[in-house]
């Protein structure tokens, strides 16, 4: 087995047995085409179906960073919306109106793209500072800590009201506009159908679509980066045996904080992102319920798994914000074909809106049941749930020895 | 061959509530050799080592090492002094694999910050080479390059204890504290393991290590420190050690 693993050119050979290769590739290609499979499959509703995917792109973010706190540092996390929401309040302070009603007297309208930046840090910058006192607390107790602050950071901003409007929300906020070199004088003439297709206004999601691939991309390079760097060994070696990981020399409580840190940051991007495409933030986007679903898309997925994660991302958000809500539609569509008598499909797709959230129940625990180590495993959990001590090995899961 | 002392513990001290794991306990290891630290179980072994590598510091009494004042300090900066440590009841990364665990062991060695990693400099990747290529040599320094990648808690028993060893000596120490590296071998593999140790203080590496079995280190050690109760009760050469009469009673027990 070996010398025919290693006739292969070197990028296959380390690929070959690599299921996350091929999702990357199956994603790229979806998200170059998904765009144009829309318009051609199904044209009415093809605005629609590109926003959501636009929106879907927030939660990948978001489960990207919340696996870099989870899935590789092992640290329970929570509490993580709270960093989505002051990366879009953030963007939604220093882009819109709303200063100038506070008693700061002035608006500030910082571009866009300056701010992806600014959020970014601002989100890492409240990540160490809730890692600072609470990390030396482990498993559980962590876990309500950070419970506790995901908790106290959306009504600290509802509470707030004299900087953030409160309960009414910061609203009108700027969208992004791309500079003159690109979004130019030219783009009077309606020819240039790229150009004059990525303007970012809210009948047009497609440049949104375009921006959200391109963070989500620059999202897996940076967290792949570091996965394999000697950060991501560390963050390993602190999930392994953190007791041993500082007589090696690594210093976990700072290796932690960066995990928190750098975890909050990718939530800062999908924050900033969120607050331009909405024009609206307001604190009841950032509830509880945001923290578990990403967590949930993260186990879900794959715990430790990059591609795992989208995945999982994707397909929770396609199932909680598409299928779910679109299932009473096709209930009452079949049953009207079948040739039902009216009431009858009333009251099928009432049954079918009230057993929504039954039905997503359903889904995951069958999911978690059938995959407990998630669609997309790393080999990590993948041998944990399927192997006993002592047999198999990494050389045998990836072809080499 | 000596120098002075590398590390030198003076009245070192660990309570536990009312109970004194550590009592009053001093002693010197010298650079380049081998000193053992024996006695019976529950004598205080371990918790000497804690104390020394910060994991538990101790409540009273001083450890210099290299003739600085270490006593407290965090264990990842007594690591990147230069002590290194195996432990008693294997902690490898399991699921990690062997080549990673020895390269988790150099990261107080390098240098890529954060940005130099999400960038991958030419910096990271170049030191990312060397990390890999010392990890393989430390590898087969201990005789485990086969298992380089195969996660560490699928090692065979004593091949993780020779990878936590790789591990240990991959920190670059000056100073390699060993917890019964041979607990639970055979005693043909008790042989080979003191082979190696002996093949790392060739490499000028000062080995401390505990032991159960007084018959393993009289071969290899210069030197031989005896706790019983938390207490020094003797030190010196295999010889002398052998011939105490307390080291007799306490250790060996009366009837030796």
């Amino acid at each position: 087995m070996t010398t025919r693993v290693q006739e292969l050119p070197g990028w296959l050979r380390r690929n070959s047995r690599d299921p996350n290769a091929l999702v990357y590739m199956i994603l790229a290609a979806v998200a170059v085409l998904y765009p144009t499979i829309v318009q051609v499959v199904n044209p009415s509703q093809s605005i629609t179906l590109i926003n959501t995917a636009a929106d879907a792109g927030v939660f990948v973010l978001m489960a990207i960073g919340l696996n870099v706190v989870v899935g590789f540092a092992g640290l329970l996390d929570l509490g993580y919306a709270a960093f989505f929401a002051i990366g879009a309040y953030t963007y939604a302070l220093l882009a819109s109106g709303q200063l100038a009603l506070t008693p700061a007297h002035h608006a500030v309208h910082l571009p866009f793209w300056l701010l992806l930046f600014v959020a970014v840090f601002v989100a890492a910058a409240a990540g160490a500072l809730l890692g600072a006192p609470t990390l030396r607390l482990r498993g559980d107790y962590l876990a309500i800590v950070t419970l506790g602050f995901g908790e106290i950071v959306p009504r600290v901003f509802r509470n707030l009201s004299q900087w953030t409007n409160g309960v009414n929300a910061i609203s009108a906020i700027d969208a992004p506009s791309l500079p003159a070199w690109i979004d130019g004088p030219w783009d009077n003439g309606a020819d240039f159908q790229v150009v004059r297709d990525l303007k970012f206004t809210i009948g047009q999601p497609v440049a949104y679509y375009v921006l959200m691939a391109l963070l989500v991309l620059v999202a897996i390079i940076v967290v792949t980066n570091l996965y394999r760097s000697r950060l991501g060994r560390a963050w390993m070696a602190v999930r392994e045996d953190e007791v041993a990981a500082s007589a090696m020399g690594v210093n976990t409580r700072n290796i932690k904080l960066l995990a928190f840190s750098i975890g909050a940051a990718f939530s800062g991007f999908a924050g900033c992102y969120y607050g331009a495409k909405l024009s609206l933030v307001s604190p009841e986007n950032f509830s509880f319920l945001v923290s578990v679903t990403i967590l949930l898309m993260v186990t879900l997925g794959g715990m430790g798994n990059v591609p795992g994660v989208i995945v999982g991302a994707l397909l929770i958000y396609f199932v909680q914000y598409k299928f779910l809500s679109d299932l009473p539609h096709w209930t009452n569509a079949v049953a009207t074909t079948v040739g039902l008598p009216g009431n009858a499909v009333t009251s099928l797709s009432d049954l079918v809106t009230r057993l929504n959230f039954v039905l997503f129940g359903l889904i995951l625990v069958v999911t978690m049941l059938l995959r407990p180590q998630g669609l997309i495993p790393s080999r990590i959990r993948q041998e944990e749930l399927t192997k006993g001590t002592h047999e198999g090995s990494v050389a045998e899961v990836q072809g080499v020895a | 061959m000596s120098d002075g002392a590398i590390l030198r513990l003076r009245s070192v001290t660990k309570r536990f509530g009312g109970l004194t794991a550590v009592d009053d306990v001093s002693f010197d290891v010298s650079r380049g050799e081998i000193f053992a630290l024996i006695g019976p179980n529950g004598a205080g072994k371990t918790t000497l080592f804690n104390g020394i590598t910060g994991l538990i510091p101790p409540s009273e009494g001083t450890v210099e090492f290299d003739g600085a004042n270490i006593t407290g300090f965090k264990p990842h900066k007594v690591a990147w002094l230069g002590i290194a440590r195996t432990f008693q009841n294997i902690r490898l990364f399991d699921y990690m694999s062997a080549l990673d665990n020895v390269r988790v062991g150099q990261h107080c060695r390098m240098h890529a910050k954060v940005w130099d990693a999400l960038f991958k400099t030419p910096l990271e990747r170049s030191e990312e080479r060397e990390v890999e290529e010392k990890a393989m040599e430390l590898l087969r320094f201990v005789g485990i390059q086969r298992h380089a990648h195969n996660y560490a808690r699928n090692l065979p028993y004593g091949q993780q204890r020779r990878l936590e060893i790789a591990r240990a000596l991959a920190s670059g120490p000056k100073l390699l504290l060993l917890d019964e590296p041979a607990a639970g071998f055979t005693p043909q593999e008790k042989v080979q393991l003191m082979a190696l140790v002996e093949k790392i203080r060739s490499e000028g590496i000062t080995v401390f290590l505990i032991e159960h079995d007084m018959k393993v280190v009289m071969g290899i050690s210069r030197r031989i420190a005896v706790l019983d109760h938390g207490e020094k009760i003797a030190e010196g050469t295999p010889e002398q050690v052998r011939a105490n009469p307390r080291v007799i009673e306490a250790y060996l027990g009366k009837s030796a």
